[in-house]
């Protein structure tokens, strides 16, 4: 599959303070990105960019091979037959969900653009809301009147901008697993720009972390929680913390819980100190264990508890265990690690 | 929630009762007064008679039409012990609704001439204004200046300036003219004038001036202070002033009056006042400042006013100016006088 | 329990504005008959149509421009954008009829402009009169627009951007996308200025006086002034009223069940001009600015500068604090009055209450002696039956006034004059509030007081602001009211201005009118400070 959207080396200056330098990532077909980032890495600047609201002073945006953006050049917004759904969907209040939805589809008879309004409603779950107005809808549903208006004019492209932000945390993820199947049943590729890893997690094929106007790595959820690239990644991505451990062997190392397998990186030779990444899935209740570590703080979590356990050496571990094990804050419990390979970082590497 | 709510109310009502005059009069003899004629003519008056007498004079100043209301609502509940109006027209209709008491005063008799006072002597005059015709002398020959009235004629089309008939000064004039000529006769007059005008009338008489100096129209009808004040400023000013109907009943004048409120609290020293303001103590203090006439003839005018030459008053009462005054609007309206 | 606080506050409110104008509606009761013989054939025929043009003209006119303007500073970038942003409202603060007379100075034939031009070119070339209709109207426009322009921009800042990027992504070009959305949703602030135009218009006396342009309200001073008959013009004033009143509820039929506001969360960016354009936007924010403010204000700082050690006295101070105690004061009454009106018309969503908020903003197109004396007569009645009450009860005597001359009554007064500007600027800002917002906070426990400060005050801080300031600087130019109503030896500087002006020694009174507008750009300053936060 060809590569539908590439950004090359793009780069965006806002009053002499640089928003993002050379970017460069792309996209095939069909595919679903996520640009996840704490707000005001960039990642909104970059889909303005992609959308033309914004121009870049270097690079290039391309969408099926054809120039949109480069300094020299900007394609203007109406003509790039691209979608998109704001963070706050900005839908016209004085025109009903139908006229909202039909309100890019000014050139066609009228009997088509109600047959395609009638399909938008059909995916998105609000079949006969075409004449509500979008006061009278709560905020999941405007949000799906919003997307079926971008995708009512079939782009090529569509963007969304931390479209689940004003919603409420329980709707979020089912929203995001329903907004995934709309799309991939329309074959529509998809950048979602957002901070919420959960989000990103649900939805995305592919997600690009960034921090401070660069992708610091760019992989599927699965390889960004399970291999991140360096310490920044590892410390955005899930939770976990870092326990101080000796390089032991090429693929050993040891840590104040016991010796523990690694993928090592070449660079490190024995004996040298690095950072542990330890997850919270990583560390299980056992009574029969030996290694007793005292409840700091507990969160309840309905199916689990996430401890936070100091260690006898006073370092911090989170353990997620089972919630019908029930401790109180100053209770020493008994754990071991179950790890198939942990990721070390060298102490100065971010 | 209601224990604030009502400690805030209080706080507030204490706040505004600050603002509350105190109603209550103190033992000083004082005069309350009702002006129409402005604060930077009127205070000045006061502030030397309190000198020479030490009555207070406390005033406030409002267009006529408002002070009159104000009169009419506040009935026996008045502080105002005078009015005072910028116009004969209103006197008159504040003597129409009831809002004057006798004026009985040898003194003010003896300094204010007949047909500068009412009749019934509920108020009068103080300060004269004489409403004249004036020309630009590089286009009209004095000689062929005559009257009011033959403005209207031919001669004069497209040469006339006026001022708008909204302004008492005119409604005055053209009561005066009804007075003397009938109505039927001064409606003829009034369509004469309005098919002579060069231009739309102005609002005021300094622009009205200004015109005829600029050349815009030839000859107009404007009150000579507002001439004099220009020429004040501007000493070559190129329009000269005509006293018009010598031959006939003389200028059109009209007055700045007062009278005492029905309803006064303090008629003795209202009388005290008039009666200064028509002396020679007051005459001259009155209307320099604003180059108007005394009412009183036995006081000189200031030099610049006697420059322009002595001329005759129109000795209708003034008064006539209000009994007319509503025919006058209405007739006007008719012309198509604006 | 809290709620019914609210409607009863409502219902005073209400029935405070209402009483001058129930009282000037009183004199329909005994028509003038011989008067209006005269009138109907004379008279109205003329200044209806009069009235007629120059409400359209006006209307049309200053929301173009308001529009316009808003649309360029809410939502572009070009050079000295920021400085316009506040600058625009300047015009506020000069009094229509100080630019009428200045601009009339400028143009008429006696002028600078046109003296130069006979100097050079001879005689006989034509040069468009000033005094006209067309130059009412535009004098007129370039002094309201101010009203339209700052309910326009708070539509605009709080949506137009985000909305025209959501339609050009829609296939609507920015142009497109003005007209189709961003113009259609600033519907409801555009409507709220414009009305305010209208009834400044429709009351406005002194502007029609320098122009000499006969309107209704140039009548309705006829017959009081003129024709001895404060019943005619009462009677006049009265059908204004109620012609004003069957507009403003026509207008709320047709808003209809239409919502015009998106919650958005937070401003897209502006759009940079480039080129040709960002020089025409310059040039044109600039020209209004010029004709609308600056050529008014250095002619009253040429005039003040010549009579300054004539007029400039020590009580020059005094005039100042005066005017601006009284102006602040005023904005903050009416606007806690018209916040109370406008959250009744919203908690009982009725039409009743809509209508009664409606109701109370009357007085602003009452020509303003009339409404003077509309609020004088019951002050008075009260004043006498209290001092009669307490002659009787406690044998206090002296006493002339216990109400008349106080601040107090001075305040309703100007509150009952002033609630238009005030109660259509919140009322439009409390659209931006969702029932959702107000829902969620309810669900979290916050009722009456509590609810107001925590949600709806921050949320319509803008538009509080707007009504504050609009408030403020119609006071400081208020005349007849202040007139009647003010304490003895209690002047501000709009009383200054009407004792020279009244017998039209115009230099003069540019001192205190150049007062007036210093005063003015205090509050214009600190608005446009609150708005770029």
């Amino acid at each position: 599959m060809s590569n539908h959207l590439q950004v090359a080396q793009a780069s965006h200056f806002y009053q002499q303070k640089s928003t993002f330098q050379n970017l460069s990532f792309s996209l095939e077909t069909g595919k679903i990105a996520c640009l996840l980032g704490s707000s005001g890495c960039g990642k909104t600047t970059i889909l303005r960019c992609i959308a033309g609201f914004e121009p870049i002073q270097s690079g290039q945006i391309l969408i099926a091979d054809q120039l949109l953006s480069s300094p020299a050049k900007v394609v203007p917004p109406h003509l790039r037959q691209i979608g998109m759904v704001f963070q706050d969907y900005a839908l016209f209040p004085h025109l009903s969900v139908g006229k909202n939805i039909a309100f890019g589809l000014h050139q066609l008879a009228a009997t088509a653009r109600q047959k395609i309004v009638d399909e938008m409603l059909e995916l998105v779950r609000l079949k006969g809301s075409s004449d509500v107005y979008p006061h009278e809808l709560s905020g999941g549903q405007q949000q799906r009147v919003a997307l079926a208006r971008a995708l009512a004019i079939r782009p090529q492209l569509l963007l969304l901008d931390e479209p689940f932000s004003n919603l409420d945390v329980e709707l979020r993820e089912r929203l995001s697993i329903e907004v995934r199947d709309i799309l991939k049943a329309r074959n529509m590729t998809a950048i979602l720009v957002t901070h919420d890893q959960h989000e990103a997690f649900a939805i995305a094929d592919e997600v690009g972390v960034m921090n401070e106007g660069r992708i610091v790595q760019w992989d599927s959820p699965y390889s960004l929680y399970h291999e991140p690239a360096n310490r920044f990644v590892a410390d955005f991505i899930g939770e976990g913390t870092f326990l101080p451990g000796t390089v032991v062997s090429h693929n050993q190392i040891r840590i104040e819980l016991g010796i523990v397998p690694s993928r090592m990186n070449p660079d490190c030779c024995v004996g040298c100190t690095v950072q542990v990444l330890i997850r919270p899935d990583d560390i299980i209740h056992n009574d029969q264990s030996p290694v007793q570590a005292r409840v700091t703080q507990r969160a309840f979590r309905g199916a689990e508890f996430l401890y936070t356990l100091e260690l006898d050496s006073g370092a911090k571990i989170l353990s997620l265990v089972p919630s019908h094990h029930n401790h109180q804050i100053g209770e020493k419990i008994g754990i071991q690690l179950e790890i198939d390979h942990v990721i070390a970082f060298k102490k100065s590497s971010t | 929630m209601l224990k604030a709510f009502l400690q805030n109310s209080v706080k507030s009502l204490a706040i505004f009762s600050i603002f509350m005059p105190l109603a209550v009069h103190a033992g000083v003899d004082e005069v309350v007064v009702y002006s129409a004629r402005n604060e930077q003519l009127i205070k000045p008056l006061f502030d030397a008679y309190t000198k020479q007498t030490g009555t207070v004079v406390r005033f406030v100043t409002d267009k006529e039409g408002p002070l009159l209301e104000r009169l009419k609502a506040e009935g026996s509940n008045t502080p105002a012990d005078v009015l005072i109006t910028v116009d004969a027209g209103n006197l008159w209709q504040a003597a129409n609704s009831g809002l004057l008491q006798r004026l009985d005063s040898t003194i003010i008799q003896t300094n204010i001439p007949a047909h500068l006072r009412d009749p019934q002597n509920l108020w009068t005059g103080l300060s004269v204004r004489a409403r004249t015709i004036f020309f630009n002398p590089k286009k009209v020959d004095a000689k062929s200046l005559t009257t009011y009235e033959d403005l209207a004629k031919p001669e004069w089309k497209g040469r006339l300036c006026l001022r708008t008939s909204k302004k008492v000064y005119n409604q005055s004039l053209v009561a005066m003219l009804i007075e003397e000529h009938g109505e039927a006769q001064t409606e003829q007059i009034v369509k004469g004038w309005v098919q002579n005008l060069a231009t739309d009338v102005f609002p005021d008489d300094t622009k009205l001036l200004e015109s005829i100096a600029a050349g815009q129209c030839d000859v107009g009808i404007a009150n000579t202070y507002y001439f004099g004040r220009i020429v004040d400023k501007k000493p070559n000013f190129n329009v000269k002033l005509f006293w018009a109907n010598k031959g006939q009943k003389g200028v059109h004048v009209n007055i700045s009056g007062a009278g005492i409120t029905k309803h006064a609290k303090n008629s003795v020293g209202a009388k005290k006042l008039i009666e200064w303001l028509s002396s020679k103590d007051a005459q001259n203090l009155f209307t320099d400042k604003d180059m108007e006439f005394p009412a009183n003839p036995a006081i000189a005018a200031d030099p610049v006013l006697a420059g322009w030459g002595s001329f005759k008053q129109n000795l209708i009462n003034v008064n006539k100016a209000g009994e007319r005054q509503s025919a006058a609007v209405k007739l006007m309206d008719r012309a198509g006088y604006k | 329990m809290h709620l019914s606080r609210l409607l009863i506050l409502s219902l005073l409110i209400g029935l405070i504005t209402l009483l001058p104008i129930g009282v000037v509606m009183s004199y329909l009761i005994y028509p003038e008959s011989a008067i209006w013989q005269h009138l109907w054939a004379y008279v109205l025929p003329e200044i209806i149509s009069n009235t007629a043009i120059l409400l359209l003209g006006t209307g049309v006119v200053s929301a173009a421009l308001g529009i316009a303007l808003a649309w360029l500073t809410a939502c572009h970038e070009f050079p000295l954008r920021r400085f316009f942003n506040w600058a625009l409202i300047l015009p506020l603060a000069m009094p229509a009829y100080v630019t009428a007379f200045v601009d009339i100075g400028l143009f008429d034939f006696t002028g600078p402009v046109q003296t130069f031009i006979r100097h050079h070119f001879g005689e006989g070339i034509w040069f468009p009169p000033i005094r006209s209709t067309p130059g009412v109207i535009m004098v007129m426009s370039l002094s309201l627009y101010p009203y339209v322009y700052l309910l326009c921009r708070n539509a605009f800042l709080s949506q137009g951007a985000r909305i025209t990027e959501a339609g050009q992504l829609l296939g609507l070009t920015r142009n497109k996308a003005f007209w189709r959305l961003a113009l259609p949703m600033a519907r409801p602030w555009i409507v709220g200025g414009v009305i305010v135009v209208l009834m400044e218009t429709l009351a406005d006396f002194g502007t029609m006086s320098v122009f000499n342009f006969d309107t209704f309200t140039t009548a309705i001073y006829k017959s009081w002034f003129g024709l001895f008959s404060l019943s005619a013009a009462a009677q006049l004033a009265s059908l204004l009223v109620i012609v004003v009143f069957g507009l403003l509820i026509a207008e709320q039929y047709f808003a209809g069940r239409k919502r015009y506001h998106t919650p958005l969360k937070n401003m897209s960016p502006r759009f940079t001009l480039h080129g040709r354009t960002k020089w025409l936007a310059l040039i044109f924010c600039s020209s209004i600015l010029l004709f609308a403010f600056i050529l008014p204000l250095l002619q009253l700082i040429y005039w003040s500068a010549q009579v300054f050690t004539q007029d400039f006295d020590e009580r020059y101070p005094q005039f100042i604090w005066h005017t601006v105690l009284l102006a602040s004061v005023s904005a903050g009454l009416v606007v806690a009055a018209a916040l109370c009106l406008a959250l009744t018309a919203r908690t009982y969503p009725n039409r009743w209450f809509k209508a009664w908020g409606r109701l109370a903003t009357l007085g602003y197109a009452v020509p303003g002696s009339v409404l003077a004396v509309g609020i004088f007569i019951p002050v008075a009645a009260a004043d006498t039956y209290l001092i009669n009450f307490f002659n009787a009860q406690f044998g206090w005597q002296g006493h002339s006034s216990f109400l008349r001359g106080t601040l107090f009554i001075m305040l309703l007064a100007l509150m009952v004059r002033f609630m238009a500007p005030g109660f259509n600027s919140i009322e439009t800002g409390l659209q931006r509030i969702t029932k959702n917002q107000e829902d969620a906070a309810k669900g979290m426990g916050l009722f009456g007081w509590q609810l107001l400060r925590r949600i709806h005050l921050p949320l319509l801080k803008t538009s509080l602001f707007s009504a504050a300031l609009l408030v403020f600087v119609d006071t400081m130019k208020e005349m007849p009211i202040t007139l009647m109503t003010r304490p003895f030896g209690w002047d501000t500087l709009a009383v200054r201005v009407f004792e020279m002006t009244s017998e039209g020694q115009w230099d003069r009174a540019a001192l205190p009118a150049l007062g007036i507008v210093l005063v003015g750009l205090l509050p214009v300053f600190l608005l446009s400070r609150h708005q770029e936060n």
